[in-house]
């Protein structure tokens, strides 16, 4: 039934069709988020794994692998612990399902996170354990990949770089979560800036945390190790980088754990040169 | 609908002349980009790859065609005074949808279309047709006008990225077409193509195509 025009541009009319509009529209749009929410967080989840094998260099970033093939690599060539930040240990492997934990869930739940020392890269709340990737080929540990996240300038950015066995040179780094502005800071993403982290070290030869994203181009890794080419158009993402992965490597992160890590692999105290 | 309408009286299922041109036309004849010149800022960002053109053009088609579909169902009821709200509403919602649903099922390339999918709300075709065509046409028309005008954006877009992504990465759908130097092949890749402006460049020389054709699209100065 079709209104005249008059009646339907009165006033009642006009709120109690706007009124219905939005519940329709409201409806079809939660009904969609709700229902759709657990396969978006598995997929969330697989391409976060996926994510530990890119920095790992097992994937090529931009290819295209399968959930089951993923999941492969992931048993075949990783053994996932848990690191419990307090102490600077792995908890013991038996007995407990690392894959499975959930560290943002942890570090979101009181009862598993405490609050974060103060800190420059936005780390409010750090879960009590973090989940250290063993990249292992023949029996030995090839290089571990870590868990890195900060604020950025949009919102938390999420990432995973993969180290040498010296514990200190870079491999790998992808951010695989991240809400940058596209083609500026959403850079970050990036598989080519990304590769220009490998070969770049996190400490210098004092054992600080010093590896630093620059205004500009850095040298090659070999002249110019602890600094990376900044993201031009992007101050504030490329200063988020540096704040979160020298958070991340210091002793409040990973730093402790990293310490004894290198010195289990032969490569003595303190970085190597 | 008491009121009958001018453009169809030929119902949904009738597909004669007239239904056909609403459909076609708009995918050369009348195509919103290379003769309205609307929504030209999705196909600079998404057409760097064919992969991503062809699902962000498939989105729209389905955002335009029910936005359409739904705006039409509604014309004879919709208070004017706020009918360009009420069109919002209903083209925001059905892309939160597409949105929704490219995330549970192609998680990877939803987070390359990063914020283009939800950007379809702004494209001008979508409101344009709603407004335009929707809101004086029968549900059958403007379901086949939304299609049309999808299909002819979503074409658009793929030849764009075919260009695009042949010249400035050697492939085609992500398989190598033109091996690359650094791969070993001969393909020296054009790096401008892979920058917004080609995509500027790209539309251009087909609307000078498409008007050398149809010279009847170009315009008297």
């Amino acid at each position: 039934m079709a209104l005249d025009p008059k009646r339907r541009d009165s006033a009642p009319y006009t709120i109690a069709f706007a009124a219905a509009v939005c519940v329709v529209c409201a409806l079809a749009v939660s009904l969609a988020a709700v229902g759709l929410q657990p396969r978006q967080q598995a997929n969330a989840r697989a391409y976060m794994h996926k994510n530990v094998l890119i920095a790992a260099g097992l994937v090529q970033p931009g290819e295209r692998v399968g959930d089951a093939e993923v999941r492969r690599l992931l048993a075949e060539r990783i053994e996932v612990r848990l690191l419990d930040f307090a102490t600077g240990k792995l908890l013991p492997a038996d007995g407990l399902d690392a894959l499975a934990y959930d560290q943002r869930r942890a570090r979101n739940e009181p009862a598993t996170s405490r609050a974060a020392p103060p800190n420059r890269a936005g780390v409010a709340r750090l879960p009590h354990y973090g989940q250290v990737y063993l990249v292992k080929k023949d029996g030995r540990v090839e290089q571990v990949v870590l868990g890195v996240e900060g604020l950025g300038m949009w919102g938390t950015i999420y990432g995973f770089v993969a180290l040498a066995p010296d514990g200190n040179t870079v491999r790998g780094l992808t951010y695989y979560d991240q809400k940058e502005t596209p083609g500026l800071g959403g850079e970050i993403g990036n598989p080519s800036w990304q590769a220009l982290w490998q070969g770049r070290r996190g400490y210098d030869e004092r054992g600080q945390a010093r590896i630093t994203v620059i205004k500009g181009a850095a040298g090659t890794p070999e002249q110019d190790p602890l600094r990376v080419d900044g993201l031009s158009g992007a101050t504030i993402t490329s200063n988020a980088i540096t704040q979160l992965m020298q958070f991340w490597l210091s002793e409040h992160g990973y730093g402790r754990w990293l310490e004894t890590f290198r010195e289990s692999n032969g490569h003595g105290k303190g970085p190597s040169g | 609908m008491s009121t009958p309408d001018t453009a169809s009286r030929a119902g949904v299922l009738g597909f004669g002349t007239a239904e056909r041109r609403t459909l076609l036309a708009p995918i050369v004849d009348n195509n919103p980009i290379t003769v309205q010149v609307l929504g030209i800022c999705s196909a600079l960002a998404v057409t760097t790859r064919m992969d991503k053109a062809l699902v962000l053009g498939i989105g729209v088609i389905l955002v335009i065609a029910a936005a359409n579909l739904a705006v039409s169902l509604l014309r004879h009821h919709t208070p004017p005074s706020i009918r360009i709200i009420v069109e919002l509403s209903i083209i925001a919602s059905l892309v939160i949808l597409v949105d929704q649903v490219l995330r549970a099922t192609m998680y990877e390339l939803s987070l390359e279309l990063s914020v283009y999918v939800g950007l379809i709300i702004t494209n001008c075709i979508v409101m344009g047709r709603a407004e335009g065509f929707a809101m004086n046409n029968p549900p059958g028309a403007s379901l086949l006008d939304g299609i049309g005008n999808g299909l002819g954006y979503a074409l658009l877009l793929v030849l764009v990225a075919f260009a695009r992504e042949l010249l400035g990465a050697g492939k085609v759908f992500g398989a190598t077409v033109l091996p690359l130097v650094k791969d070993g092949g001969w393909y020296e890749p054009n790096g401008l193509m892979l920058l917004a402006p080609s995509a500027l460049f790209i539309v251009a020389l087909l609307i000078w195509a498409v008007r050398t054709v149809r010279p009847a699209q170009q315009e008297k100065d």
